[in-house]
């Protein structure tokens, strides 16, 4: 059992999501970086789809009433237990003696950090997953201080084969764009002026998409686009023309077109881009 | 031809003109249900196919001609057999405003409400919040300029060409004609909605 002291500005559970329900107008919710995700549970021997904490600006304070194998991956924040052993590193499994409290500071570049507990956090599934979805609210609620969350079963995961996976360096601010499905609904020169010089990420980009403000993407046509199914990483132009990334709790249908999707490689790029950040697009072909 | 628009790595929007060639090419995909395939997302005028791993350049050559035999119609299946009877209490707060706005009397409202045959278009805005279409058109009515900040879940509701009924408790714009106990939305039924897309439902006064 895990018990929240303190969430940090905003942290849910999260896993990779609930495919499948997109045309009953179910969002595919999940990690909003699932490679960071992924590697935490890889790094705790647990299956890479189990549900962790995936926290925005990090700040929680949690504490482990059970021993337990933990690792945190994503954006680095520095990493303390309270009476226990002191200092951690990210991306690295450590053990947490029972009653030990983890604190997680905020970090100093990138959004989301995750934390893989070995066994997975064990709350109820909704629709085959673990995940807060933001925007429908499906899954269990947000964090809060006194939130108790139960970890899996790990008598039956494979050993834990890593000490450390390299966390590397921050990848570039670069999101590679595949045109399309909608670029023929924009003006001229629209894709090279997605291209042509970086984007801030906006205040209110959350979960749903990363809102950006730059180089306005001119329509070409006038009226409505019937509603039509979006993939996540899609790039929606409304008609302000400030484009919108959309990440994990995207809904599934949308009635502005889409200029172009990002690559599924450079997601947790967008995902880990924090408000004032620059994003700049590079097209590339099929 | 049909046209096919990739929608990056894993997506192909299918273009298919119409919410009945949507509703066709649905139920052919999901009969064969390729094994990579995983979502079909049927809308107005498209369906978007999103499908991981390989045979990508396959999968677009076989949509191009399943939706070239859903535009074409003829006797492929579209629509469920079986029509969904949603019981409706009639004493929703915008049924005398929708009255007065149309020309009808309320039993008028209800009766063309009743009286036609609607079918589940797609769902969007909320799980399970189908958009019902085939609304009779004396009923066209806008929405609300200030939506409410909370609707019940089970409220039927009307809003330009449509009828739906609220799935869960939502802020909501629709005009509330009445409510109903029948639960079109239950997370821990399988399926969990009763109105997919190509639904027949009619509404029934109790």
């Amino acid at each position: 059992m895990i018990e929240v002291l303190a969430p940090g500005p905003y942290a849910t559970v999260q896993d990779l999501g609930r495919p499948g329900y997109a045309h009953l107008g179910v969002p595919r919710s999940g990690a909003a970086d699932a490679a960071g995700l992924r590697l935490a549970n890889r790094l705790v021997g647990n299956p890479e789809g189990s549900a962790g904490l995936e926290l925005t600006f990090g700040g929680a304070r949690l504490r482990f009433l059970s021993g337990a194998w933990i690792a945190v991956t994503g954006a680095a924040c520095p990493l303390t237990v309270v009476s226990g052993t002191g200092a951690h590193g990210m991306a690295v499994p450590f053990w947490l003696p029972p009653g030990a409290e983890l604190r997680v500071g905020a970090p100093a570049a990138g959004l989301r950090t995750y934390v893989a507990v070995r066994g997975g956090i064990d709350v109820e599934p909704v629709l085959g997953s673990r995940s807060t979805d933001s925007l429908s609210g499906l899954g269990p609620e947000p964090l809060r201080a006194g939130t108790r969350l139960p970890v899996g079963a790990t008598g039956a995961l494979a050993p834990i084969r890593a000490d450390h996976a390299s966390a590397g360096a921050l990848p570039p601010p670069v999101l590679r764009v595949l045109a399309g499905p909608r670029d023929d609904w924009f003006a001229p020169g629209a894709l090279a002026g997605l291209c042509a010089r970086p984007y801030e990420v906006t205040q209110d980009s959350n979960r749903v998409g990363v809102r950006l403000r730059g180089t306005a993407l001119e329509w070409a046509r006038r009226g409505e686009l019937p509603s039509e199914g979006v993939v996540t990483g899609a790039i929606q132009v409304p008609p302000s023309g400030q484009p919108i990334v959309f990440l994990a709790d995207h809904p599934p249908t949308g009635g502005y077109p889409v200029i172009g999707v990002v690559l599924d490689a450079d997601l947790p790029v967008a995902a880990q881009a924090r408000p004032g950040d620059a994003l700049t697009f590079r097209l590339v072909r099929r | 031809m049909s046209l096919v628009r990739p929608a990056g790595e894993h997506g192909l929007l299918v273009e298919t003109g119409s919410l009945a060639a949507s509703h066709r090419l649905d139920a052919l995909l999901r009969a064969e249900r390729p094994a990579e395939v995983e979502e079909i997302v049927p809308g107005p005028e498209t369906v978007l196919v999103v499908a991981r791993g390989g045979g990508q350049s396959r999968l677009r050559a076989r949509l191009a001609e399943l939706a070239d035999l859903a535009s074409a119609g003829g006797d492929s299946p579209a629509l469920s057999e079986k029509v969904v009877t949603i019981p409706v209490v009639y004493d929703g707060a915008d049924l005398p405003s929708v009255a007065a706005e149309t020309g009808l009397t309320v039993p008028e409202v209800i009766a063309r409400h009743t009286g036609t045959e609607l079918v589940a278009g797609w769902l969007g805005f909320a799980p399970g919040f189908a958009y019902l279409t085939g609304l009779d058109p004396v009923l066209h009515v806008p929405r609300l300029t200030t939506p409410r900040t909370s609707v019940p879940a089970g409220s039927v509701a009307i809003a330009g060409p449509y009828a739906a009924v609220y799935p869960t408790a939502s802020p909501g714009g629709w005009r509330l004609l009445g409510r109903t106990s029948l639960r079109v939305w239950d997370v821990h039924a399988d399926p969990p909605s009763l109105l997919p897309p190509g639904t027949r439902v009619r509404f029934e006064a109790t």
